[in-house]
């Protein structure tokens, strides 16, 4: 009832791969999500269904349970056919929730831009996507960053779900070493201190940088 | 031939008309000012002329040609010739004092970055603010921003200068500053359209004054003619009322 | 891929009856949630520091890390000290436990909110103790937290999917058996996803019309 060499390795597995989920979901979704909320701030005509559309994207993976949609991937890509990897299920469901999630935060960091440095942009002949460079993006990342940040701590916990469609990430490294034997008290005790130890400077940033930009600045 | 020349503008919002039969021409080098309660469509003629609220009806012709408000073409090349300050300055936040002047003649237009530093220089030593090029405008007094943004407007070297009510949101203090630079470039020969409630300002430095109730036009004359001795009776009755302070 | 979903349609009663087990899940765990956010926020702000460094230990433990390996540390740790659960209670109880922390967060912050000013303000008027936490801090609190504690409600509800884990009957796990059953899991986690959006957009508008109504709250709907 010892703790071997190869148990620590199975945690450090599980450990890696539960970051690589996250931060690969979270760093698409961030990508995706920029998209989104541009496509999503445009005032155009033409763009409306569009809107539309995103609009019901963004509602659809923000009001269905993580797991839900986990398991519907998992199970349209297995009648697909493709002998996709489980990581594989894993990692697409979470870029689409990302994008989903990451999209409102980094929309309503645009929005929050005040309307008359759209004004004196276009006034000053600036195109759409000049205005967005130069103006209101910079402007909007002090609004974007700390939910951004608070986001991607819930996003990691929520990587724990993979472990039910069979990813091998940290809280199957979990089950397994509770299958072996182990106290479930001290494996799982161990896992939640490894989540707590990746997760819990992630949060103190987001505090941080939360106090850092708080700075008020007038329009 | 004026260089601006506005004919039976209409402009509404919903079905609120904002402006109505509204007619009137800017000559090159000249000051003209808009007067008038609030409400009576000054700011919004001249986000229309701007083209950043739409028209119902009528035309306006910048040097004898119609601009075509639908057209972006049309449209960029109005703007390249229109400069607008606004009453809420409305510099980019994002960027110093020195980035607001040069960014739009550098990365918009694409001029050659050694010209337009040196322009920027000679503009923001012009309004008084060569030792301020690193600061961010939220590190500037109100009076500070509004001459940043005034010399913003100046480095696309407009034909015509459009200043938007630009002393309404200072305090008090700083409303002097501001008035100073404006009466400085009115002697370089600079057009402008000046919607403004400085009445003093307005009578001592515009060669063309008209006053506005409603979104029409009431009376239009020189200086004297509006403030000494107004035709209308509305004139008269504003008139009175604002310079009684 | 041609969908059938009539074999899963026609299985309704029985999802609904998942779905409304997990509502019940949910409220139960919020309320009991609730009152241990309530002590939790109160201890944080009038108790000592030593039980104070404890509720912040709790607080900062329990929202770092996931609610799924929590209820899996008592799913399966419980028993080893000799306290048997049914796996309804024992994912209560980690839901509560996760809640109690979210929730004594929200508290917190609606508490700090209050302004000395306006209760100055209250006091000089010569509102007494009760008349002022009556009428000046619970609206003002109220109005504060109610968005945070209106999102942690639906954020419970899609939560209860991870009780199907342990076997639990809520939604998630009849469709799971429902799925296996009829080999059209495809067809039924779509049906779920549908009913745990309607269920969400019904929460959502409820609530928002109780904001209002109730404790006059104006927001948007979604």
């Amino acid at each position: 009832m010892s703790i071997s060499i190869y148990d620590a390795r199975l945690l450090l597995t599980g450990l890696l791969t539960t970051l690589a989920l996250a931060v690969v979901g979270c760093g698409a979704g961030f990508l995706c999500g920029f998209a989104v909320a541009i496509c999503r701030t445009t005032r155009a005509h033409g763009m409306a269904p569009l809107r539309a559309a995103l609009y019901g994207y963004c509602l659809l993976f923000r009001r269905v349970p993580f797991l839900v949609t986990l398991f519907l991937v998992f199970f349209v890509s297995q009648s697909v056919n493709a002998d996709l990897p489980t990581f594989a299920v894993a990692l697409l469901t979470l870029c689409l929730i990302a994008t989903a999630y990451l999209s409102e935060i980094i929309r309503g960091g645009l929005e929050s831009v005040h309307s008359g440095q759209w004004q004196a942009a276009r006034a000053l002949n600036f195109s759409y996507w000049q205005a967005l460079r130069y103006v209101i993006v910079p402007q909007a990342w002090r609004v974007i960053v700390p939910p951004a940040v608070g986001f991607f701590v819930m996003f990691i916990k929520d990587t724990a779900l993979a472990s039910q469609i069979g990813v091998m990430e940290l809280t199957s490294a979990g089950k397994v070493l509770g299958n072996k034997g182990l106290p479930s008290m001290l494996v799982y005790g161990m896992i939640l201190l490894l989540y707590f130890v990746i997760s819990y400077p992630l949060t103190r940033l987001g505090k941080h940088a939360e106090r850092k930009l708080a700075v008020t600045r007038n329009r | 031939m004026p260089l601006l020349e506005i004919v039976d503008l209409k402009a509404s919002f919903g079905s609120h008309a904002v402006l109505e039969d509204f007619s009137m021409s800017v000559d090159e080098g000249a000051i003209v000012s808009l007067i008038g309660p609030s409400g009576s469509g000054k700011s919004t003629l001249l986000r229309v002329l701007m083209g950043l609220l739409p028209i119902d009806r009528g035309s306006v012709r910048m040097n004898g040609r119609v601009v075509d408000y639908a057209d972006k073409a049309a449209l960029h090349a109005l703007r390249a010739e229109i400069a607008i300050v606004f009453q809420q300055y409305n510099l980019f936040q994002n960027m110093t004092v020195i980035d607001n002047v040069m960014i739009t003649p550098t990365r918009i237009r694409r001029w050659p970055r050694k010209d337009v530093e040196r322009h920027a220089m000679q503009l923001l030593t012009r309004v008084g603010l060569a030792d301020r090029l690193r600061a961010y405008p939220d590190e500037l007094s109100g009076g500070q921003q509004q001459r940043v943004a005034i010399a913003r407007a100046l480095a696309l070297k407009p034909k015509i200068l459009f200043l938007d009510e630009i002393t309404a949101a200072l305090d008090p203090e700083l409303v002097g500053e501001v008035l100073e630079t404006i009466r400085e470039l009115s002697s370089d020969g600079i057009t402008m359209l000046i919607v403004s409630h400085e009445m003093g300002f307005v009578r001592k430095l515009s060669s063309k004054v008209v006053f506005m109730a409603q979104g029409r036009i009431v009376e239009t004359g020189t200086p004297q003619q509006i403030f000494d001795a107004p035709l209308e009776a509305r004139t008269r009755d504003f008139v009175g009322k604002i310079l009684r302070h | 891929m041609t969908l059938q979903f009539r074999p899963i349609l026609e299985q309704w009663p029985y999802l609904l009856g998942g779905a409304w087990l997990s509502l019940e899940m949910a409220v139960l765990a919020f309320v009991c949630g609730m009152s241990i956010g309530l002590v939790c926020a109160a201890l944080l702000q009038f108790a000592p520091p030593y039980p104070r460094r404890l509720i912040t230990a709790y607080v900062t433990f329990a929202t770092n890390t996931p609610q799924l390996v929590q209820i899996y540390f008592l799913f399966f740790g419980l028993p080893e000290v000799g306290v048997i659960l049914p796996p309804l209670a024992a994912v209560l109880v980690g839901m509560t436990f996760n809640a109690g922390a979210y929730l004594c967060e929200i508290l917190r912050a609606g508490f700090l909110s209050l302004r000395p000013a306006e209760l100055e303000a209250a006091e000089v008027l010569g509102f007494s103790r009760l008349q002022l936490i009556r009428l000046v801090m619970m609206p003002h609190v109220m109005k504060v937290m109610f968005p945070s504690l209106s999102n942690q409600f639906i954020m419970m509800t899609l939560g209860t999917s991870m009780a199907s884990v342990f076997g639990v009957e809520e939604l998630t796990g009849r469709t799971l058996s429902l799925g296996a059953d009829t080999y059209l899991s495809v067809e039924a986690f779509t049906v779920a996803a549908v009913l745990y959006l309607v269920i969400s957009l019904v929460a959502t508008f409820t609530l928002v019309l109780y904001g209002r109504l109730v404790h006059r709250i104006k927001t948007r709907m979604l």
